[in-house]
């Protein structure tokens, strides 16, 4: 791979948002990933979720670790700072850029191998801490880079194109994720723009860990017959639970939703996520409730998607660390030191 | 065990107390009072804890060296043994140097045990005292601690209102707890005084030598460090023995770090669910423009290098404490050793080395901990403080910390909007300067500072790269920021005062047992140069103290003689003429132990005045008469 420039030719006209940048101002390198890939798909879903919300592109924090997802986060907002971390461990990289400045967006990409294997534990603990960031898992069931391994998500009785039958149990990272106690836990398609963008708008706003598990098909080594997470497979057993709008505070609701069919709910910033359930039997605010839903379907071999749980307020990490407002890295020298007359009282004890 | 014959015999203020008790009684109190009584008269002492790494149960000792000349290690003899264990009981007496004296709980007798006599025996009944004045299980095996205390300060003439006020300082809110620890002191101090002649020959005589002298322990001191370098966020892994380190910050910053009307705190504590995160968090931190480091042991120094090596390669600065203990593997967790010289120095996979500072005391360790954040943020890299259980755990008297208000961190090459807003474009990795220091900016304050950071191959404009000329570029520019690392760190102490053709080098802990082993050896007619090297890579005066001096004993503690490897590996130094002296059982190195060595080398037993070949060509004609020096 190398790297290569994006040729940039704007279109005079290009819509701008509040911050009066375009679309292309938040794109990055020419991926270098598979034509078809789905990675791709979400990261158009990406730029677009960010040009839409006008957030700074300097703000925009992409954090990943290794595997072709993680390549990912060059390929959007240039302007953005990224940090491609070591396998597995973007989640601790996360952590401590965050906690230096909280007010900073932070976006993680990652794969199903570098979250569900050798990151494991790390992913576990970034939940716990409830770490305000966005987690995007995409995940295509298959090691890529490597040709062709089966990931920890791959499905009992997948095929891998070399004809192997995967017979270990899958990892879900939702209800994975679930169990944890996270506080925003979608699960999405990289084919399906329409509810991916939303549902990245409202992850990012959310106060806390927001996790999107996002299948995305793999052309080049798990898009065959037998493979569950290949585009045929996936379009025709996802099935979507709950969709999510997401309307930022800054704007007004244009439509009005009638009673009983959306359950508009306000964010800690004055946003709202106005939900729509499509499944009749699902409650997207109970969290056992959506496990065992889950579970159902996965039992009936299909992918429930949208936004599964959502807890507008909790106690993100910085909360739990009792940390000031102003961020860590801005803190003056004259605040943190006690200087020569507090050491001389810090050593009272040692004499 | 390496016992050797001390330099000079115990008198007063020059002995050694070794106390044998049970871990989880409560003994450290006990131990701690008798040596701040003795520090606060006036008389220099070095304590070491030996202490299992076990919760309650198994033998711990705990050994005070009370020293008139102020030296800093373990002399290796014992002069007084307090026998409290039972199980270790026959052991204990066994190491007491001839002459020597044994204190036991003569509650129950033990005729079979006391079966020197070379020694002279104090039995107390510890346990009846305690038992006829105080109730319950628990407070009795507390009070005993403290009893014995009282029957020490008895036989040392210790001064009981030194006592009282120290009991005080610790006690001061609690004042039945005041009450029954002094009554428990007395219990023991009007016994032995009423039985025994007090005080014995070695005993403690008021001295003025401790005067602007603290007793404090390295990781507290380390702490006290990255409390003053400004250091933001602190993650870790509980580990022994670094786990103190982190304790203190915690404490430090509770005290100093809290706005007292909101409650908010000016830091980040997070306690990591692994190692492997911990460092993770700190160069995410560091990477964000805060100061932010770790502290660990060998093992998790194991579990860091992966990420160690990104953050030399992706130039991410980093804080890494390593209190080392003894390895491999888990070793021996609660004992101390230099061990990870060769770890720290290399870690990581491909071509990587690391500033490493090899603090001696913790009096180092306070200024090298805001050092080493200096030095992180001005070369963009990882610096590993190695410090070991010795330093970082046990009480070390030093000199007073001394901190200048006009200190302000250095936060080096770092490019903030207004510098942003004149450039042209700013490349992460491009070395502007020609130091090898290039320029970094912090996210999220200028849209011109954006870059991306991988630990893949990278061009030095920041995009990746698999392109040969481009790659080396970067990995060469890399050797260069090594080369001005070299200018920028400790230098060496060097003693060359004794103007001998050979040398004695050491790095860390082994300081004090050097010192007080070249006055020893001066005192035979022996003289070397000295030099302790202080940081990784080593500076040019290393190089010439090696090349100047025909032979040079390299003092260490680990088995492999790491830190002579790192000498022959990193400087010109024929490998033959470094002598290796090595001590890696897990105790702190003595002082005798490095007289024997060094004399068994140069071809004399210890104590023996017939010179071999080797041993007359240093003493030579530099050998100073009898009784000088």
């Amino acid at each position: 791979m190398t790297f290569i420039p994006k040729p940039r030719i704007d279109h005079p006209n290009l819509p701008r948002n509040a911050l009066g940048l375009t679309r292309r101002d938040y794109e990055g390198a020419l991926s270098t990933l598979c034509a078809g890939c789905g990675h791709d798909s979400i990261t158009a879903a990406i730029v677009e979720a960010c040009w839409d919300l006008a957030l700074r592109p300097e703000t925009v924090v992409k954090l990943s670790g290794i595997g072709c997802s993680s390549k990912t986060t060059a390929y959007f907002v240039s302007r953005g700072h990224g940090f491609n971390a070591v396998h597995g461990r973007m989640p601790s990289i996360a952590t401590g850029a965050n906690a230096a400045n909280r007010h900073l967006h932070y976006i993680g990409v990652s794969g199903d191998g570098d979250t569900l294997s050798i990151g494991l534990g790390q992913f576990c603990h970034a939940i716990r801490r409830n770490l305000n960031m966005l987690y995007i898992i995409e995940n295509n069931g298959v090691y890529g880079l490597t040709k062709g391994q089966f990931s920890a998500s791959a499905d009992v009785g997948s095929k891998a194109k070399k004809g192997e039958t995967n017979l270990q149990p899958p990892i879900d990272p939702v209800l994975l994720a679930l169990t944890l106690g996270a506080s925003f836990v979608a699960r999405s398609f990289s084919g399906d723009k329409r509810q991916l963008v939303p549902l990245i708008q409202a992850g990012l706003r959310h106060k806390g860990f927001a996790l999107i598990d996002v299948l995305s098909p793999c052309v080049t080594f798990n898009d065959h017959e037998g493979s569950t997470k290949s585009y045929a497979y996936t379009r025709e057993h996802y099935e979507v639970a709950v969709h999510a709008d997401f309307i930022p505070a800054e704007r007004e609701i244009a439509v009005e939703y009638s009673a009983g069919e959306a359950l508009p709910v306000t964010m800690h910033d004055g946003s709202r996520i106005v939900l729509r359930k499509l499944a009749e039997d699902y409650d997207p605010t109970d969290r056992i409730a959506a496990m065992a839903a889950i579970q159902e379907h996965m039992r009936a071999g299909e992918y429930l998607t949208g936004l599964l749980y959502f807890e507008p307020s909790n106690r993100e990490f910085h909360d739990i660390c009792g940390t000031t407002d102003v961020p860590l890295n801005s803190v003056p020298y004259e605040q943190l030191s006690p200087g020569k007359a507090g050491l001389e009282k810090l050593l009272a004890r040692y004499r | 065990m390496n016992v050797s014959p001390p330099a000079t015999s115990p008198g007063i203020n020059d002995f050694v107390i070794k106390i044998a008790t049970v871990n989880g009684t409560g003994s450290a109190s006990a131990n701690a009072l008798l040596m701040k009584a003795i520090f606060r008269s006036g008389v220099p002492v070095v304590g070491k804890n030996y202490f299992p790494s076990n919760i309650q149960g198994l033998p711990t000792w705990y050994e005070i060296r009370v020293t008139r000349d102020g030296y800093a290690a373990r002399s290796g003899t014992v002069d007084i043994m307090v026998a409290m264990n039972v199980e270790t009981y026959a052991r204990d007496v066994a190491e007491v140097a001839p002459g020597g004296y044994l204190i036991y709980d003569s509650t129950w007798p033990r005729p079979a045990l006391l079966s020197r006599n070379d020694l002279t025996v104090i039995g107390v009944p510890l346990a009846r005292l305690v038992n006829e004045s105080f109730e319950g299980v628990r407070t009795r095996i507390l009070m005993k601690n403290i009893c014995y205390a009282g029957v020490l300060a008895a036989l040392l003439d210790l001064d009981v209102e030194c006592v009282r006020q120290l009991l005080a300082e610790t006690y001061g809110r609690r004042p039945a707890l005041l009450d029954s620890n002094m009554k428990a002191f007395a219990l023991g101090y009007d016994y032995t005084r009423q039985h025994f002649s007090c005080p014995l020959p070695l005993h403690v005589e008021k001295m003025d030598a401790t005067r602007g002298r603290i007793m404090i322990d390295g990781n507290t001191a380390a702490a006290l460090g990255c409390l003053y370098a400004g250091a933001t966020v602190a993650a870790w892994y509980p580990i022994t023995p670094s786990t103190s380190l982190m304790d203190a910050f915690k404490s430090l910053c509770d005290r100093t770090r809290v706005d007292p009307q909101t409650g908010r705190r000016n830091f980040a504590f997070i306690q990591a669910e692994d190692e492997l995160a911990a460092i993770g968090i700190v160069i995410g931190a560091a990477w964000n423009g805060a100061r932010a480091f770790t502290a660990t042991s060998g093992p998790g120094v194991s579990l860091m290098t992966e990420f160690l090596g990104l953050a030399y390669y992706a130039e991410v600065p980093a804080v890494v404490f390593d209190i080392q203990r003894v390895g491999p593997s888990t070793g021996m967790p609660t004992r101390t050793q230099q061990g990870d010289i060769l770890a720290c120095a290399y870690a990581s996979h491909g071509d990587t080395r690391h500033v490493c500072l090899y603090p001696a005391n913790p009096e180092e360790c306070f200024y090298m901990a805001v050092q080493a954040f200096d030095l992180a943020d001005r070369l963009q890299t990882p610096v590993l403080v190695l410090s070991d259980l010795d330093i970082g755990m046990n009480d070390w008297m030093c000199r007073e910390l001394e901190w200048d208000d006009s200190y302000r961190p250095d936060r080096g090459k770092i490019l903030g909007p207004e510098e942003l807003d004149r450039i042209e474009k700013f490349y992460r990795y491009l070395d502007v300067d020609g130091d090898g220091i290039p320029y970094r900016t912090i996210p999220g304050v200028h849209p011109k500072g954006a870059y991306f950071t991988r630990g893949s191959g990278h061009t030095q404009y920041g995009a990746y790269t698999e392109d040969p000329v481009e790659y080396q570029i970067v990995a060469d520019r890399l050797l260069k920021k090594w080369d001005t690392a070299k200018r920028l760190v400790p230098r060496a102490i060097i003693d060359a005062t004794a103007d001998s053709d050979i040398g004695i080098v050491t790095i860390g802990s082994g300081d004090g047992a050097v010192r007080e082993a070249l006055d020893a050896l001066r005192r035979q007619g022996v003289r070397l140069d000295y030099m302790r090297v202080r940081a990784f890579p080593f500076s040019e005066d290393v190089e010439r103290f090696l090349a100047a001096h025909r032979l040079v004993f390299v003092v260490e503690q680990n088995r492999d003689a790491q830190f002579r490897t790192l000498l022959t590996l990193e400087t010109s130094v024929e490998k033959s003429k470094l002598r290796s002296i090595l001590h890696y059982n897990g105790l702190p190195i003595s002082s005798g132990f490095i007289v024997e060595s060094v004399l068994a080398e140069l071809g004399a037993p210890a104590g023996s005045r017939a010179a071999s070949p080797a041993l007359s060509a240093v003493r030579g004609d530099k050998v100073p008469k009898a009784g000088e020096g």
